[in-house]
């Protein structure tokens, strides 16, 4: 299974981002093999719609579940029609969140906040 | 005579002038296109005639004819398509309506539907036709909402006051397009002078005519009054910080409608902004 990651850098020690859309790289994670490469966001300069943007970039990045600590509506939509999986992060740690996951322990995200709609800073 | 009434943020006396200025003329056209929240009604209290709906077209796209190319997803800057399990999936509440993915489509896959997005409604309070546009909440873009009531203007009263959103997005640049004269209200704080900062940017882009009113003037120094003068604006009008026009505002009475103080007040206003304006228009054809 390969599940990604919003994260601030691309190296293993970063954290987690706190916006799905407008974060600057995924961490993705190969449960599999254990390996991880990184992914850059084109959806961070969007002016409205980066979450929809993101999660095409997700899906077409044929992934299979996000760990996130939180997600807007649209991009929600994106990733459930795909059938990709959502989890929330238990914190900003990379490693403690991939290890919940493969213990089995990351709670499913339920709470899905309403889009921006592009008013956000246009 | 159109005349537009703008803001950076919204709470700046907006409201307050546009109402007053198109109330204390002896005949005039309110257009408020503030539409995410159009307060200009709540003052008029218009008698109204009639409401029309607005509606736009969204694209849907067939996926019998689809054949998976993506260029509509790529196109489409609002990033309002989606392209998930051979279908093209179009988010009804982030399209602005333009067309383009209709257009371009190799397959001409897509159709298109009518969408609801909120309403113009038509009023009278006594001198004054109130128009009010009204954007359902929860939709991307109220320009077409914009669009209708100001093509709706064809001939009518000589001053027209449009009552614009806050800020200085495209919105607003739809709102002052046709505006013969531009102004610009400000509080008398740091923070004013930004927001008066913004708009300030936007009418000289569009070359427009423009004046400041100070709003909530006190004893003692005005940042916007000192930004005015640095920048060699003309400031029109000053509204003094005053415990009677504020609670006519709170309570939504229009001041000059009650009161022969700022009954003068805003009459002067508006003999400065009536000479402004044609003065303009005579030298900037
Ligand atoms: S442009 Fe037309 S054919 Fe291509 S993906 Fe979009 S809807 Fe399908
Ligand atoms: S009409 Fe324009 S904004 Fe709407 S989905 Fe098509 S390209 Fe995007």
């Amino acid at each position: 299974m390969k599940v990604a990651i919003p994260v601030d850098d691309k190296s293993m020690s970063t954290n987690v981002s706190q916006s799905f859309g407008r974060t600057p790289y995924y961490l993705i994670y190969d449960t599999d093999s254990k390996k991880s490469v990184f992914l850059d966001n084109s959806a961070i300069a969007s002016q409205g719609g980066a979450g929809i943007k993101a999660a095409q970039t997700i899906v077409d990045s044929n992934i299979n579940a996000i760990i996130t600590p939180q997600c807007g509506e649209n991009a929600a939509e994106v990733l459930k029609t795909a059938n990709i999986k959502l989890y929330k992060t238990i914190n900003f740690s990379v490693q403690d969140n991939i290890c919940a996951l493969n213990d089995g322990k990351l709670p499913i995200l339920e709470d899905i906040h309403p889009g921006f709609h592009g008013h956000g800073g246009n | 005579m159109k005349v537009a009434v703008l803001s950076g943020k919204g709470g700046t006396g907006k409201t307050l002038v546009s109402v007053n200025l198109a109330s204390v003329a002896k005949e005039s056209l309110y257009i408020d296109c503030d539409v995410e929240e159009p307060n200009g009604h709540l003052f008029f209290k218009p008698k109204n005639y009639a409401s029309e709906s607005i509606e736009v077209k969204i694209p849907f796209s067939d996926e019998k004819l689809c054949s998976g190319c993506r260029k509509c997803v790529e196109f489409c800057k609002f990033n309002a398509l989606a392209f998930i399990i051979n279908k093209v999936i179009v988010f009804d509440n982030v399209c602005h309506s333009c067309g383009g993915c209709i257009l371009l489509c190799p397959e001409q896959a897509f159709a298109e539907k009518d969408k609801l997005i909120g309403k113009v409604q038509y009023g009278v309070s006594e001198n004054v036709t109130v128009m009010t546009g009204v954007l359902n909440p929860g939709e991307s873009s109220g320009v077409p909402i914009i669009k209708k009531l100001l093509q709706d203007i064809v001939s009518g009263p000589e001053l027209i006051i449009i009552d614009c959103p806050p800020g200085s997005a495209c919105i607003v640049m739809e709102s002052i397009k046709d505006a013969d004269y531009c102004i610009l209200v400000a509080e008398p704080t740091l923070f004013g002078v930004h927001n008066l900062n913004l708009v300030y940017e936007l009418v000289k882009l569009f070359k427009k005519p423009h004046g400041v009113i100070l709003n909530k003037c006190v004893e003692g120094e005005n940042p916007a009054e000192k930004f005015c003068l640095e920048k060699d604006i003309k400031v029109i009008g000053k509204i003094p910080f005053d415990g009677g026009l504020g609670t006519l505002n709170s309570n939504a009475l229009i001041s000059v409608r009650e009161n022969k103080k700022y009954h003068d007040l805003f009459a002067s206003i508006l003999q400065v902004v009536t000479k402004e304006g044609s003065y303009e228009t005579v030298t900037n054809p």
